[in-house]
């Protein structure tokens, strides 16, 4: 019989194997998440958030899958506090029943299917959508008007804060100092041969770009259409402020006549009566006109509809949309079919197949959106890596 | 896997690590508790404690044992037992491995007090490990087996590629579980039942019999090859080994060791609610001989009840096993408890000792889905004492058995779940079957029950299919 014991205590700062197969796992995750971006980025609990906020991303791959007990058609134990009755109701469905124990026990809606959910700020999903998007027809002869403060690392010294110390500059300084006393090796250092990186704040000069988010917000357009109209605008909008310092977005709301509304009136107020669009480019270039001029600004104007406008009405459209393509960095359009892609003679005669005809411009982009999972297809289109090359055009 | 104190914290945890002087403290406890063990009829292993960081005790609890081999499944585990801990909703106190001599974990952000139960508990975790004859074939130095199996798959992943290896992993690991942990008696009875080793009267006897084999009209050459079934079997990762037609040297290499590091852990897994039911036994009569103080006594009592507070929607097996335990011993004496931590395992446990008086006593209930409520469908002792032992038994995973390697003659293999009343999740079961194909590479088969018919899925290596029989 042994009554030998020891107790000891050691250094496991170097153990970091949780944390390394913790990283694998993440990685897996973002794998995922990226697979299923399609169907993610247009949830609407995202799309009406604030960006705010962290959402959680089912994910099926993650499971553990295994042969295991359908927990609904399994019998569980408990405990009760004494007085336990036959049918008495211990819980609801969604409730601390389900989580059983262990992992992965948790019965969820179908079939008792449970998902391992990624929790994720909306910054993050939009770096995963982000990657390897890219501002098509960039422009760099935007003249640097306004200024932006930045912080350059730029200058060695002395003194600094002990995190941004400069390792080669200190060891080239003992080394330095070893070899004046005649010893020619890196022999420990003292205070005089530490050496600090330090920033210099640097005015640069700011990028702007202004987003023209132009909608027929006319009878025809119904929650659906104004859905994914708000879907794409939000994703646009934060993968703008990627790019730029500064993005300033208008909202302009058109059926047979246009005007600037705020942004709650245009995802939520609908008109009746007819369409005519060229009523919303007009005041496009108007605005353009007064306030922000080309050179100083990136111009995105974007146009959503269903695709209805009054036939009398579509020379001058794509006259003036042509219009807007001299100034623009680029112009979107988008048309919402919500028919679920109905037989083409339906739709033969919409504003789609008009720009199709008349406008062949390499800065006029067009995506039709039948399903809210085509979002996401949309913004490729529209800044997706197979417009980048066209950089070198403009 | 080791076995993890978890329990919710009480509030008011201090995040300060012990001191040094805390660790001198400790020891000298600990001196007093491992004498006061004995005293009481304790026999373990010598004790190695460590005083440890969250990090390390957290991972040790997600991979079930130190220098495991990675993979992202432990790294998932860790996160969410790590995070739990970090937002204090539920803290690990202590590891103890089944090792000789046994190493044990303890927090370093445990106070003194707390890691003077915990000592007093692992070593009743030990005594347990040392003396339950479920636990008498188990390796104890499997922590090195573990950690040389980790380094040639960290090699594998080298020559192979991440992905490769990750995969393979990621298959095995989905049916980990079904090991044979009596295997060994098994294939000694199932070899004396072919038909040649019945005749033979020497190990090489069953040669002449190829001579045989080629002449017509030998029963063995009848127009129809005739099926040759292998003995079914529940021990699906040593039938993978076995029967798997092409399997590289390194896949048999993770299959043989995955199956040897489940078998380790099955006695674990079979014990839950005795072991922690001994510990806690143990570790309630220890610290009440020691002298604390009586701020420490509100402590240690405050403590030991969040260890055994009850739940409404699972058994908490320190508390059961510890009320069974102390049944045990007000009814037959002391001498029988420690018979008992030897003799029994879970099932057996439940099966001979929990009482009527016990269940009711214990206000045990059995609960089932209805409709979108979860009501209680059971109070009755016998039902809930069999519903107990149906939930814990092969651990809480379904039988499953290897039936053949040559189904319908196409080289499938066809698995078979030995339904006792309780149909399997129909989700997982459609996602682990291309995981089982990935190891097999050919179809593979899965006869189920549901809704009272027998059902066969097959997953192709595209689809799945499923029909009735």
């Amino acid at each position: 019989m042994s009554s030998r014991f020891s107790i000891s205590r050691e250094d496991w700062s170097l153990h970091r194997q949780g944390q390394m197969d913790q990283e694998r796992h993440l990685e897996k995750v973002r794998e995922a998440i990226k697979k299923n971006l399609a169907d993610i980025i247009s949830d609407e609990s995202i799309i009406t958030s604030d960006g705010q906020r962290q959402v959680k991303v089912p994910i099926r791959s993650m499971n553990e899958y295994r042969f295991r007990y359908n927990w609904d058609k399994q019998e569980h134990s408990g405990q009760g506090d004494g007085d336990s009755q036959e049918g008495q109701v211990i819980a609801k469905d969604g409730s601390a029943a389900k989580k059983g124990p262990g992992k992965g026990k948790g019965a969820g809606e179908d079939e008792g299917e449970d998902y391992y959910e990624a929790a994720l700020s909306v910054d993050e999903l939009g770096e995963l959508l982000f990657e390897d998007l890219g501002l098509p027809h960039l422009d760099p002869k935007k003249q640097p008007d306004l200024t932006a403060k930045k912080y350059q690392w730029e200058d060695v010294r002395k003194t600094g804060l002990q995190s941004n110390i400069d390792k080669k500059r200190t060891i080239m300084e003992a080394m330095k100092r070893n070899l004046l006393a005649g010893k020619p090796t890196l022999d420990g250092f003292n205070r005089q041969d530490l050496r600090y990186k330090t920033w210099e704040e640097k005015f640069q000069p700011q990028t702007s770009a202004v987003v023209l988010a132009m909608m027929d917000t006319s009878g025809s357009m119904g929650d659906f259409e104004k859905y994914i109209a708000r879907g794409f605008f939000f994703w646009m909008v934060r993968f703008l402020r990627t790019k730029y310092d500064n993005v300033i977005i208008h909202f302009l709301a058109h059926s047979t006549e246009a005007k600037e509304v705020t942004e709650e009136e245009f995802f939520t107020k609908g008109e009746s009566g007819g369409t005519r669009c060229s009523s919303v480019y007009e005041l496009a270039l108007k605005m353009i006109g007064e306030k922000y001029p080309p050179d100083l600004y990136n111009l995105y104007p974007f146009h959503f509809s269903d695709g209805d406008n009054l036939s009398s009405d579509n020379q001058r459209a794509s006259e003036l949309v042509l219009k807007l393509l001299e100034t623009c960095n680029l112009f979107g359009y988008g048309e919402i079919d919500s028919t679920g892609g109905s037989p083409a003679y339906y739709r033969s005669s919409t504003l789609m197949s008009l720009f199709k005809r008349e406008i062949e411009h390499p800065r006029f982009m067009s995506a039709t959106i039948k399903d809210k999972s085509e979002v996401y297809q949309a913004l490729r289109t529209f800044f997706g890596p197979e417009q980048l090359p066209e950089r070198g055009v403009s | 896997m080791a076995q993890p104190l978890k329990i919710l914290p009480p509030g008011g945890e201090s995040d300060l690590s012990m001191s040094d002087a805390d660790v001198v403290a400790l020891e000298s406890a600990i001196e007093r508790i491992v004498e006061l063990a004995h005293g009481f009829g304790l026999d373990f292993f010598e004790m190695r404690y460590e005083v440890c960081p969250a990090d390390i005790i957290y991972t040790f609890g997600a991979y079930g044992m130190p220098n495991r081999f990675s993979h992202w499944s432990f790294g998932k585990s860790f996160h969410q037992m790590k995070t739990q801990y970090d937002y204090g909703m539920s803290k690990i106190y202590e590891l103890v491995i089944n090792s000789d001599p046994c190493y044990a974990f303890l927090l370093d952000s445990n106070s003194v007090l707390q890691n003077k139960l915990i000592a007093a508990h692992v070593l009743a975790h030990c005594d347990f490990f040392k003396n339950n004859y479920r636990f008498k074939t188990t390796n104890r130095q499997m922590v090195h087996s573990m950690a040389a199996f980790a380094n040639r798959v960290i090699q594998y992943e080298h020559d192979l590629g991440r992905g490769k290896v990750e995969h393979f992993l990621d298959a095995v690991l989905a049916i980990n579980e079904h090991v044979d942990p009596f295997h060994k008696v098994a294939t000694y009875a199932g070899e004396g039942a072919s038909p040649q080793a019945a005749a033979a009267s020497s190990p090489y006897d069953d040669l002449w019999a190829l001579d045989e084999l080629g002449k017509p009209n030998h029963p063995g050459m009848v127009e129809e090859r005739p099926q040759v079934k292998p003995q079914a079997t529940r021990d699906i990762l040593l039938f993978l080994q076995e029967h798997c037609p092409d399997l590289a040297e390194w896949q048999r290499d993770i299959l043989s060791a995955l199956r040897n590091e489940m078998l380790y852990f099955r006695p674990q897994m079979e014990t839950k609610i005795m072991n922690e039911g001994w510990a806690s036994t143990w570790h309630a009569r220890i610290m009440r001989e020691l002298d604390l103080t009586p701020d420490e006594s509100f402590e240690f009592a405050r403590m030991h009840a969040g260890v055994l507070a009850p739940s409404r929607y699972h058994l908490n097996p320190y508390h059961l096993g510890y009320h069974i335990f102390d049944d045990i011993e007000k009814r037959f004496g002391r001498a029988k408890i420690f018979e008992v931590r030897e003799v029994e395992t879970d099932v057996s446990f439940i099966r001979n000792y929990l009482t009527k008086e016990l269940c009711e006593k214990l206000d045990l209930y059995l609960f089932a889905k209805d409709g979108d409520e979860y009501k209680i469908s059971a109070t009755g002792w016998e039902k809930v004492r069999d519903g107990i032992v149906q939930q814990i038994s092969n651990g809480g995973y379904p039988y499953i058995y290897a039936e053949d390697y040559d189904y319908q003659r196409r080289g499938e293999l066809y698995l078979r779940h030995s339904f006792e009343g309780v149909e399997l999740d129909p989700v997982y079961l459609k996602k682990t079957l291309p995981h089982v194909y990935h190891i097999w590479q050919r179809p593979v088969n899965l006869e189920t029950m549901e809704d009272g018919v027998r059902v066969l899925y097959t997953y192709t290596g595209e689809q799945i299919d499923r029909k009735m029989l």
